[in-house]
């Protein structure tokens, strides 16, 4: 059960197309979504993460556009407490706002965002808006749609949830509005959700957001650029650079053995505790990465990250792409310098 | 674990006076209502904030939003007047001066020594203003500097922060996050002071800039000599850029202490709380984790006591309903807590 496959993206490649020059924001990206896991997608900014993220829930704003790739998702209808059927959509060919989009969005794919304050329109109550989504996916009235809505309150832990329901979103603080957004879909994507919460905040929502999982079964996609959050929340990481997937493998396997150099850099760049607390007070400085991330336009021969990367082999990474390569079983790299580790390189 | 540096501030701290000293520092807002703007309540942004910060180091601020770091930081350099409370600082021109009760004329001479860098990077600059306007607006401000002069101490500033100098007749739109805070922070820096208070610098920052950003910060403050008044929400960050940590709740200052001793032996709960609250970069799982329940005080209407009762796990009928007082209870240590000698709390390492 546990390893029930949901969502399958395969190749994704989501272009936007401006005045400027086309932006590759997504360009060719294989993830797999598995209930009851939690996936963490990890980059900086602009390396296509959030967009990923759109593209699964047909929400990509214009002028972009899902150019190639396949979103397969694996529905479960429930019949009875005990059976039930499984239904295979595949997302990319459904239009945006199709009845059957509108119908898995918010329902069975559902997104909390970065900052809770704007996920919510201004000038309707809390209870309203989550009426709204319950009455458009399911057959109820307003008396029960109201009582479900005050239940889902009350077990997001928002204390008097039968107040709350009442309330403006202006009227709640920030914790409280993020925890009145989550319900319990198949795959929940978290578009950075705790980047405007303070620590002890974060940890409240982190710790709500395992419970739920752990209580539904639920998938999560955790989308973020803090490394220390990833590695509470996911099982699974991809990492992210100019709209590739560069890295993927178990969470442990990412933060003890990065193969990638752009992984391992990231990991260097970041204050690091358990170091700052054993030097005792002496200083030192972080490891950087030299330059910054590219112009979105500009498209690189070879691999994106070879002007910065320290490894960089002149006439191989500035020229030939690198492929997947899978290093073990479960760890995946594009990187040049893995060619003759691989298992079984495979082309993309 | 090696102790020599933290012994060797503590008997600095002894040998010369701080270079800035906070006392009593409170910032009330109004509240204001109906037609007539009656005042009906105070929001106690800053209520009542003791610290100090020795010349040459770096003192990181932290508390969640709203806790007042901002504020404090805003009213040191008088950006925002304070309600009560001294400003104490030690100008190498105009000597030890209450920076509280400057006006106008004298207000510029201490901002020539006196500094602030700003959290958005995209914000705190003029658009419409080039690289070479912004970063010697303070020099022409203060009439340090002027025509060719101006222009060679701006390219001067410019390399210093890693820019380079032909850009000066560029505008800011042209510049990424990372490269703007490097803008604000020779701006900060064209006048050559001796203090900066720096506003969630780095934040904003993808983690890639923010560890070159960081580095810079550390370069500049051991080349022209700078104190630093860090404030962030990031611990991690603090903790790494820090020598000394002053740890805020609901306007009021809980704890102070240098680094290593903060983050290894905490004195108050909420600190405590924050310590375990830290995401760590290290998939091992651990085991104790203090989960703060409720929301932070409202500074409107703070409850009574210590602002931190209705969510501490150590609570006693005594912290209900008398405020502790912000005491000494180590050499350089400093807790406002009724149970601090008594309790045994966990540090970040003990928590791993």
């Amino acid at each position: 059960m546990s390893d029930q496959v949901l969502a399958e993206i395969k190749n994704l490649h989501t272009y936007f197309y401006l005045a400027e020059g086309v932006v590759r924001a997504v360009d060719g990206v294989d993830l797999t979504i598995k209930a009851g896991r939690t996936l963490g997608i990890v980059g900086e900014s602009g390396c296509g993460k959030s967009i990923t993220a759109l593209s699964l829930m047909q929400l990509v704003p214009s002028p972009g556009k899902i150019e190639e790739g396949e979103i397969t998702y694996y529905q479960t209808i429930h019949q009875t407490e005990s059976a039930s059927t499984s239904n295979v959509i595949e997302i990319t060919k459904l239009k945006p706002n199709s009845r059957e989009m509108r119908a898995i969005r918010g329902n069975q794919i559902s997104m909390v965002f970065q900052e809770p304050m704007a996920a919510m329109l201004p000038v309707r109550t809390v209870g309203a808006q989550i009426m709204e989504a319950i009455m458009l996916h399911q057959q109820v009235n307003k008396v029960e749609a109201r009582e479900r809505a005050i239940d889902i309150l009350a077990r997001a832990k928002l204390p008097n949830a039968d107040r709350i329901v009442d309330t403006y979103p202006f009227q709640l603080s920030g914790g409280m509005r993020q925890r009145a957004l989550s319900c319990n879909p198949d795959i929940l994507i978290a578009d950075e959700p705790t980047t405007a919460l303070d620590v002890t905040t974060e940890a409240q929502i982190l710790d709500l957001m395992r419970e739920l999982q752990r209580e539904y079964n639920m998938a999560i996609m955790y989308i973020t650029h803090n490394l220390g959050v990833i590695a509470e929340m996911a099982q699974e990481v991809a990492v992210m650079y100019m709209g590739k997937v560069v890295e993927q493998t178990d969470v442990a396997s990412i933060f003890r053995n990065p193969l990638h150099p752009y992984t391992q850099a990231l990991l260097r760049s970041i204050p690091q505790l358990d170091d700052v607390m054993a030097r005792a007070g002496q200083k030192k400085r972080l490891e950087t990465i030299k330059g910054m991330v590219p112009d979105p336009y500009s498209v690189l021969p070879g691999c994106s990250f070879h002007p910065r990367c320290p490894q960089f082999m002149e006439g191989v990474c500035n020229e030939v792409e690198p492929a997947v390569i899978e290093v073990e079983p479960g760890h995946i790299v594009r990187c040049h310098l893995y060619a003759s580790r691989s298992t079984k390189a495979r082309a993309n | 674990m090696t102790k020599q540096t933290n012994t060797h501030s503590a008997s600095q701290i002894q040998a010369q006076p701080p270079l800035l000293e906070v006392k009593a520092l409170k910032k009330y807002f109004p509240i204001q209502r109906g037609f007539f703007k009656r005042v009906v309540g105070h929001v106690k942004a800053v209520d009542g904030v003791d610290f100090y910060v020795n010349e040459g180091e770096t003192m990181g601020l932290v508390g969640e939003s709203g806790c007042g770091k901002t504020t404090t930081g805003r009213c040191i350099l008088k950006a925002i007047a304070p309600s009560s409370g001294e400003i104490w600082f030690q100008d190498p021109n105009l000597g030890r001066i209450d920076v509280s009760t400057l006006e106008h004329e004298q207000l510029i001479h201490v901002r020539r020594n006196m500094r602030m860098i700003f959290q958005d990077p995209y914000a705190s600059l003029n658009p419409r203003m080039t690289l070479l306007e912004i970063v010697g607006a303070p020099l022409r401000a203060m009439n340090l500097a002027s025509g060719k002069e101006l222009e060679d101490r701006v390219a001067e500033m410019l390399r210093r922060v890693g820019l380079r100098p032909e850009y000066m007749r560029r505008y800011p739109h042209a510049f990424s996050g990372g490269q703007r805070q490097r803008i604000g922070l020779a701006r900060a820096l064209a006048p050559q002071p001796k203090f900066l208070v720096c506003d969630e610098p780095v934040s904003a920052l993808d983690v890639s800039v923010q560890a070159q950003i960081l580095n810079l910060l550390q370069e500049l403050q051991e080349e022209m000599g700078l104190t630093y008044l860090f404030v962030a929400h990031d611990l991690s960050v603090v903790a790494h850029i820090s020598e000394r940590v002053a740890v805020m709740y609901v306007g009021k200052m809980v704890e102070m202490a240098t680094t290593h001793e903060l983050f290894m032996t905490p004195k108050h709960p909420y600190t405590e709380a924050l310590m375990s609250a830290i995401p760590r970069p290290d998939p091992t799982p651990r085991d104790k984790r203090i989960l703060l329940t409720g929301e932070v005080a409202n500074p409107a209407k703070p409850p009574s006591g210590c602002y931190f009762h209705p969510r501490c796990t150590y609570v006693k009928d005594i912290c209900k309903t008398e405020e502790p007082a912000f005491d000494e209870i180590s050499p350089g240590h400093f807790v406002k807590c009724h149970r601090a000698a008594e309790l045994n709390l966990s540090g970040v390492m003990n928590l791993a």
